[in-house]
């Protein structure tokens, strides 16, 4: 017990000397930002405002972008340039096409599952009783960690037999309570990989929910209630007021959902592995770079999943384009 | 201080970072409000109260395997434990303080998640506030593309960004494997998203307090302090709450740069070897998990007011 | 993560826990286990004789990096402290579950251990054709060419220069038993092939219930399936031989070859029939959904009789089943195909591999590679070693003692596990997942060889 309290002690120690660092080299560039020659005053606060992060940036990601879409084009080391052979292997490779087509499934049903139900239960528990407990139940799971989640549904999906022994996950136990076979939900293709998609919707919901709830709420009362007095009833209401009122919500959401959709690795490798044909294009470059040392053709499959985030990002850009013009 | 606040509060006519709230409303609308709420149907409340407690099941059955005997969790469901109760907190002694190196030895390795999470929630919030104000007020040429590649940086997947990052850790700086490598790997991954969300809401604040503060004669470095910081707590607070839960649930990051000792790995590292030891450590499982989730969870309970607020700014405008 | 670390690295928790902790606590003391066969008599003083070839590096510090981990990596500590005080070098072990993965990164990024102790030989081979393995120090050849067979020394050999000297090892194909279910129910120990089908066949009448005669379990997380390729791999072994073994495993010959195709067949004859499968679990689908380590587990309950598993699954059996061959459980190898047929058993092991070649970090691989630690690791129990200059009587279970004899053994045909000495595109990917997949019914023999073959990087 006591080395576990100077253990403690030592690494709260190394956190603080990294705190105060941090702070005296930020108050530090302020400070002498603040105190630069008037001439040139503004350039020297701007350096000082942008550069830490940009630095960052550049060394963090910019660089291993580039480099990425170099070794793309390289062999499995990455030291000879083998042209598209590596675009050429995931196209003609049937399990890369299945990841693929996987990743595919995994962005269009989560970010619209998630939405549709982060909507609809934001409106169903608007204004009701507890509405702040039913809202906390919901967005728990957000705070749950993807290896956690996993673990969880490992428990859920849990599969035994028929007539060898009882079943300790609690799916099975409804299927056989309401006279059903057991499944294997893991393990049948292709149906696992929606009862993945199905963990990844549990923990999207309440980030959709707790923004589209509030959103809601920013939409004005009076609005809303000019047009149930206009005889509206309810779905109309939420159709052309309640929708329109809410759009850009929407989009930030959908947007991030998908991003993080597109970027999922832990949830199928904590739970499967990516075996029986439920693997990712995250979680397949991880797998060829790394496991396998093929970090040609893990880099070639980072840049698809670089191709397929971008027309994301491009609608954004539009749409932060078109609200500067607004402002 | 809080003189900027009112000021700029009183120039939207709301709180900053939200807009319409009930304070806003006039009393006919408070009126409409009343009639409305005894017009919600019972069928929605029904269906919330079902997606709730869906929602909630397979944490829920965590918690109680969590205090189920070994054999128990093994050879019945935890639904069973209402019929037959049982408590034990020996799974959490267990994974918690069992001494000796095959215990699961989570005491330690909570710690480190918590010295990991602290700064890397901290350093980037404050790195990308700096930049955030720098794209919403500072005035220079390019500042519009600038943006949007930091925008745009979201997309490059983190695994690729691994093995140039700890090129550097190691060979130029010689920090692999220590706890500020972890932070400053973080920190860089957060920025992107940090920048915008922040950017969104430091956009939003009122350009005449600003101009007011530039007419008085303070520079840029002062008005960020005295309106910038004290107008987006709210936001700061909000975005660096995520921050710290994406930093706390973690793996891939923590793997890489961490080295993977007991020194400085985070729970979620030793949690995912548990996993992989499934089948041998089952009894272990659900206690490590939950503890995994205590933080999370009590950072998320007692904070979440100020979530949205921060999040939501800026994204409200149809 | 690759199958080997939960082969050999994640064993015995429980089972040796106590015991080999007690050691521990007692080494920290100075009073070390005696390295025995050597005379040492414990106290570290008393020792230093034996450590004097390696010179004296007071203040230097080599890193270990490893899958291994907890007791496991405890006793590996425990074997190297007396080196450590002699020699004054510190070894910094460093263990986690994720370093053959993390290697990759490590490695490409100039950040990499000293040492790493390299469980899969496809790994070690990758590594050294990238150029991040140096070679072995001569000392380190001259305790390889003494001490351990020539087919381990060609595990750690690329294009005729030899890197990486085996340190532990494990005799796959072990079929576990209960020594009183057979004597109950008047089961013999067969000694081919056919007899253990044959005698599967008997076991059916038991079939009630959860009974089934074996129970096999495929899941090992993201390696699920390398249950799989043991059992093929040991079939090859003894039907096509060790020549033709050696030809599939290098890539010579293909998987749709008649004779390979013929021993997955003899596999499926056993794994694929649901009157011989799945103790305690259910059909033969439930194979993929039960881990390796459950599996076993249920010839205690007397759900099945068989369960084939390598020597280190003695770990997963608990402190109160005792391993002995009048014990609660015990095992036969698996047998040849016909009686004449000499012992051939596959095997695994790990290979220590020196990413420098400073001084101090070859002094350590001399000594890992030396007859004295394999002496002082096997004595704190747990692991076995084909180090021929280990004393068996010093390993800490009768099964431990007649595994090393067996590979000690000059006239054991030994193989290594062929899925780790495949390319990974096929031993730890295409192999795996087209058994998981042949199990589920999703592939018959004739895909399955299909689909591995067009896999395989020739």
């Amino acid at each position: 017990m006591t080395a576990f309290w100077a253990d403690l002690f030592d690494k709260f120690g190394v956190m603080v000397v990294g705190l105060v660092a941090f702070a005296a080299v930020v108050g530090i560039v302020l400070f002498l930002a603040d105190r630069a020659p008037k001439k040139g005053r503004d350039f020297w606060q701007l350096l000082a405002f942008v550069s830490p992060a940009m630095i960052l940036l550049a060394i963090g990601l910019i660089y291993p972008a580039i480099r990425t879409i170099y070794l793309s084009f390289t062999n499995r080391s990455g030291r000879e340039w083998v042209g598209l052979t590596n675009y050429e292997w995931m196209f003609t490779q049937p399990e890369i096409i299945t990841v693929l087509v996987n990743t595919l499934i995994w962005v269009a049903l989560v970010p619209t599952l998630s939405t549709i139900f982060g909507l609809a239960y934001a409106i169903f528990i608007d204004k009701s009783h507890g509405e702040k407990i039913l809202k906390s139940l919901v967005f728990m799971p957000m705070a749950i960690s993807f290896v956690g989640a996993g673990i969880i549904w490992r428990f859920v999906y849990e599969y035994r037999e028929q007539g060898f022994g009882e079943q300790i996950g609690i799916l099975n136990q409804l299927i056989v309570w309401f006279g059903g076979e057991p499944q294997q939900f893991l393990q049948n293709s292709p149906w696992n990989t929606f009862f993945l998609i199905v963990v990844m919707v549990w923990i999207q919901t309440g980030f959709a929910m707790v923004l589209l709830s509030a959103a809601i709420k920013g939409v004005p009362v009076e609005i809303t209630e000019a047009a149930r007095l206009d005889g509206a009833n309810a779905w109309q209401q939420f159709l052309n007021v309640t929708l329109p009122g809410i759009r850009g919500t929407l989009v930030v959401v959908i947007t991030t959902i998908s991003i993080a959709t597109l970027k999922v690795f832990d949830i199928v490798r904590a739970m499967t592995g990516g075996q029986f044909g439920t693997s990712v294009v995250a979680n397949e470059m991880y797998t060829q770079a790394f496991n396998r040392g093929e970090i040609g053709q893990g880099s070639a499959l980072a840049l698809i999943l670089f191709v397929m985030v971008l027309p994301i990002v491009i609608y954004n850009v539009r749409v932060m384009r078109k609200q500067k013009e607004i402002r | 201080m809080t003189e900027a606040v009112e000021k700029a509060e009183a120039k939207l006519d709301r709180p900053l970072g939200q807009r319409n709230d009930y304070t806003a409303e006039g009393a006919v609308a408070r009126q409409f409000r009343k009639s409305k709420e005894k017009l919600t149907s019972p069928w929605a409340t029904a269906a919330a109260i079902v997606i709730a407690v869906i929602w909630t099941i397979p944490t829920f059955g965590l918690l109680v395997s969590s205090i189920r005997t070994p054999t128990e969790i093994r050879t019945t469901g935890w639904w069973t434990w209402f019929v037959n109760p049982s408590f034990t907190f020996d799974n959490y002694a267990d994974v918690l303080f069992a001494s000796g190196a095959s215990s699961a030895n989570l005491g330690q390795y909570f710690v480190n998640s918590l010295v990991i999470a602290i700064p890397a929630a901290i350093f980037p919030i404050a790195i990308a506030t700096m930049a955030a104000y720098a794209f919403a007020w500072i005035k220079f040429k390019g500042a519009g593309a600038m943006f949007v590649l930091v925008f745009a940086l979201q997309i490059v997947p983190l695994q690729m960004a691994l093995v140039p990052l700890l090129q550097i850790f190691s060979q130029v700086l010689g920090i692999s494997g220590t706890f500020p490598a972890v932070w400053i790997a973080h920190t860089i991954f957060g920025l992107p998203l940090c920048i915008f969300l922040l950017h969104n809401f430091i956009s939003e604040i009122p350009g005449e307090v600003i101009e007011a503060a530039r007419v008085d004669g303070a520079n840029h470095t002062q008005i960020f302090f005295r309106i910038i910081i004290p107008l987006s707590l709210p936001a700061l607070a909000s975005i660096g709450i995520f921050q710290f839960l994406w930093v706390w649930n973690d793996l891939l990051v923590a793997l890489v740069f961490s080295g993977g000792t007991v020194d400085v790995a985070p729970l979620t590292q030793r949690l995912a070897e548990l996993v992989g030891n499934f089948g041998r450590n089952q009894e272990r499982l659900p206690a490590a998990a939950f503890i995994s989730l205590v933080v999370p969870l009590i950072v998320f309970f007692s904070l979440q007011r100020y979530f949205v607020r921060g999040l939501l700014a800026g994204s409200t405008k149809g | 993560m690759s199958s080997t670390l939960r082969r050999r690295l994640l064993l015995p928790a429980a089972a040796i826990g106590a015991f080999s902790l007690v050691l521990a606590g007692c080494a920290a003391d100075s009073e070390t286990p005696a390295p025995g066969g050597n005379g040492g008599t414990g106290g570290g003083d008393a020792n230093c004789a034996e450590y004097e070839q390696y010179g004296e590096f007071s203040g230097q510090t080599v890193e270990i990096y490893a899958t291994i981990i907890d007791v496991e990596a405890d006793n590996l500590v425990t074997s190297w402290s007396d080196f450590e005080d002699c020699t004054g070098i510190t070894i910094n072990y460093v263990g986690t579950q994720e370093a053959e993965t993390q290697i990759n990164v490590r490695a490409a990024a100039g950040d990499a251990p000293d040492l790493m102790i390299i469980p899969q030989p496809g790994l070690l081979q990758r590594l050294i054709e990238d150029g991040y393995v140096v070679p072995a120090p001569e000392a380190v050849e001259a305790n390889v060419d003494e001490f351990w067979s020539e087919s381990w020394k060609g595990y750690g050999t690329v294009d005729g220069t030899f890197y990486a000297a085996p340190l532990m090892a494990s005799v796959k194909g072990y079929v576990w038993y209960s020594p009183s279910d057979f004597a109950e129910n008047g089961y013999e120990v067969p000694t081919t092939w056919d007899e253990m089908v044959a005698l599967t066949e008997q076991m059916t009448e038991r079939n009630e219930g959860a009974y089934r005669p074996w129970c096999v379990g495929f899941g090992s997380g993201d390696a699920t399936g390398w249950v799989g390729t043991d059992w093929v791999e040991d079939a090859v072994l003894r039907l096509a031989g060790p020549e033709t073994y050696d030809a599939w495993v290098a890539g010579d010959t293909l998987f749709a070859d008649p004779e390979i195709v013929d021993s997955i067949n003899l596999v499926g004859d056993i794994m694929l029939n649901p009157e011989f499968v799945n103790g305690g679990f259910g059909g033969v689908s439930s194979i993929v959904s039960t881990t390796f380590q459950d599996a076993g587990l249920q010839i205690l309950d007397g759900n099945c009789s068989l369960h084939r598993q390598a020597s280190f699954y003695e770990a997963q059996w608990g402190d109160d089943v005792t391993v002995a061959p009048d014990g609660d459980v015990w095992a036969f190898l698996t047998p040849p195909i016909n009686a004449e047929d000499g012992f051939a058993v596959t095997g695994g092991g790990e290979f220590v591999a020196a990413f420098n070649s400073d001084d101090a970090t070859a002094a350590v691989q001399a000594y890992l590679s030396s007859d004295t630690w394999a002496n002082n690791r096997i004595a704190l129990g747990g692991v076995i070693s084909a180090n021929q200059g280990l004393d068996p009587q010093l390993a800490s279970s009768p099964l431990a003692v007649q595994s090393i004899e067996i590979l000690q053994d000059p006239n054991t045909v030994f193989r290594f596990d062929g899925s780790d000495l495949m390319p990974a595109a096929v031993g730890t990917s295409s192999f795996w997942t087209g058994m998981t997949d042949w199990v589920l019914g999703e592939l018959t023999t004739d895909q399955l060889v299909t689909f591995i073959d067009g896999t395989f990087p020739r």
